[in-house]
């Protein structure tokens, strides 16, 4: 069992890895790109030649973006297969689908349009580029719908069946799939924080070409645009982000829990602005759950986060561990123990199923499938030893929620600060303004690894929801491989870090008065 | 498709390659990349766990349906 964690452990963190960087690169291409196309759009209704400036400065930092992060998806879906691939097996064409649909339509949409918006310029009519901007950066955000559906369908598995002779799953409704109600907030959350991360990165590259007193206008007028479409974005995200928080307490009760560090659960549940957790609590124990916690003064918040409804009751580690609570539609919660025995019992039947299935025998066979259906619900639950072995690590999903929202907070702040400074025509002498906008770049950054840990690290330990835990998803490969070439990542991702930083960085120095392709 | 479509897609992307600044050592890492990742890592690191070890979707059914009763063990 040592030896599985560690291999487990080093898959994960290898996947991790993989994520983390791929996921430095796609916000910037998503954010970016709307701004750039924005610009454009000005360009061609305006005809005003600074705004055709401005738009091709940020499409060359798009561009260096989008060449330096290609592909590097592509590692997570080698993964799966040498890694995970039992996993790989039992999901069948529902991860399959999604992701072939990505990598023919959006992936062939955006090569073909990305073409004319370098080449283009001169060569096709305004009207013709515009639309080619405006079809890449369609295209990319389309890739990411179809990857956080396949994402989504890992937390909350909706529109498939499971096939016992196969041993996989099968999609069965596949608007189910794409509609689900979880991978519509993700697409909507996800997409929307990279068009505030966009938004920062123009305000601070912009801010630094004040700090460095050049091109003045071309900053100001980036910065008039990322002001306003950041400030949107950010407050439609406080949107999406109370529909995440509802699907995660309807669906995934324990990272909610853990989210908010909440051992025991309450009605009327506050939310916390911010705590320190006790570092000595455990479930087992009754030490207090925080040393410190500063709630939202606004009373039942997390109550109507999760259930729209202030005086619900949120249930916490214990809880859900012990169960017993009345659940919202009325049933009461299992205990693991309980759900524990009906996966084991799934488990059985599956193997009762092909036993009946080699042997021939009907009979044996249809009441084994039966049994499976009624207990496939709790089918992961047969792989988990103990009750502990389902709490996610809580320190570093409370933490990263908590610094996932303080910025997201501090986003609309300062889009609001910064856009009635550019709009009053004063933001060119507020200095310390313009620093921070620079080192508000990487809290941009921050804040979308926090939230992907959030949603990540929080659904320990299923790599889909409540079906399958990561122990059963792994493959039997030995740790020292997955260990090599998690160093061999690491060294390609950091050059390529490096490489991507030292020609951005070129790029910026020489600004919008550098006529480049 | 006329000849004259034909030779002006061609024309547009013989130039634009032809006068990339920054998009040449953009090429560059790109291919050096994907070099690496698919004749280096995906060959020599990555071979797909069951389709290196069975030839038939029955063989792989069986060999997932027996790891996952073992690791219910």
């Amino acid at each position: 069992m040592e030896i599985l964690s560690s291999l487990v452990d080093w898959s994960r963190a290898q996947f991790a890895m993989t994520a983390m960087y791929h996921w430095l690169f796609v916000p910037l291409t998503l954010g970016l790109g709307v701004i750039m196309s924005v610009m454009e759009t000005l360009y061609v209704k305006t005809g005003n030649e600074q705004w055709k400036r401005a738009a091709k400065f940020w499409m060359t930092l798009f561009g260096i973006n989008f060449a330096v992060g290609v592909a590097t998806g592509l590692i997570l879906e080698f993964e799966f297969g040498t890694n995970w691939s039992n996993y790989s097996w039992f999901v069948g064409d529902i991860f399959g689908a999604p992701l072939a649909i990505e990598g023919v339509v959006a992936f062939f949409m955006e090569a073909t349009f990305i073409s004319i918006m370098f080449f283009g310029w001169k060569r096709v009519s305004k009207k013709f580029h515009l639309a080619s901007t405006w079809l890449t950066v369609t295209g990319a955000t389309i890739s990411a719908l179809w990857i956080l559906v396949a994402n989504a369908w890992m937390q909350y598995p909706a529109g498939t069946t499971f096939n016992p002779e196969t041993v996989r799953n099968e999609m069965t409704d596949f608007w189910s799939v794409l509609f689900s109600p979880v991978a519509m907030n993700k697409f909507f959350h996800t997409v929307i924080s990279a068009w505030v991360l966009g938004s920062i990165f123009v305000i601070g590259i912009s801010s630094w070409f004040l700090l460095k007193k050049r091109q003045a206008d071309f900053a100001l007028k980036s910065i008039r645009i990322a002001t306003v479409f950041g400030l949107l974005s950010s407050i439609i995200l406080l949107i999406t982000g109370h529909g995440s928080a509802y699907h995660v307490a309807q669906r995934q009760p324990m990272k909610l829990a853990v989210m908010e560090g909440l051992y025991h659960g309450k009605a009327k549940a506050d939310l916390l602005a911010f705590g320190i957790l006790n570092p000595s609590k455990t479930f087992c124990n009754t030490e207090d759950e925080l040393l410190l916690s500063i709630p939202v003064p606004i009373p039942g918040l997390l109550s109507w986060l999760g259930y729209d409804d202030c005086n619900a009751f949120v249930p916490g580690i214990s809880d859900i561990l012990n169960g017993g609570y009345e659940l919202q539609n009325g049933q009461t919660a299992l205990s693991f123990e309980e759900k524990q025995r009906r996966g084991k019992e799934a488990i059985q039947f599956l193997s009762d199923f092909r036993q009946a299935a080699t042997a021939g025998d009907t009979e044996a066979k249809a009441t084994a499938k039966a049994g499976l259906e009624e207990n496939y619900d709790y089918f992961g639950y047969g792989y988990i030893n103990k009750a502990e072995d389902l709490i996610p690590n809580v320190p570093l999903v409370f933490y990263s929620f908590h610094i996932m929202v303080i910025l997201g907070m501090y986003f609309i702040a300062f889009f609001l600060v910064a856009g009635i400074l550019v709009y009053r025509k004063k933001f060119e002498n507020v200095r310390w303004l313009q620093k921070l906008a620079v080192w508000t770049i990487p809290l941009a950054y921050i804040a979308g690894q926090a939230g992907w840990i959030v949603a990540e690290v929080g659904r320990y330990p299923w790599a889909i929801q409540e079906v399958l835990p990561l122990n059963a998803a792994v493959s039997k490969i030995s740790t020292g491989s997955v260990q090599l070439t998690f160093f061999l990542f690491l060294a390609l991702f950091t050059v390529l870090l490096v490489a991507e930083l030292g020609i951005l960085t070129r790029q910026i120095k020489k600004g919008p008065e550098a006529e480049v392709n | 498709m006329k000849p004259v479509f034909l030779h002006r897609l061609y024309t547009f992307y013989r130039d634009g390659f032809k006068n990339m600044t920054v998009g040449k050592t953009l090429w560059i890492l790109v291919l050096i990349k994907l070099f690496i990742m698919f004749a280096v890592l995906k060959v020599f690191f990555f071979p797909d766990f069951l389709n290196s070890r069975f030839d038939s979707n029955e063989s792989k059914a069986d060999y997932v349906q027996q790891e996952l009763l073992r690791v219910n063990q």
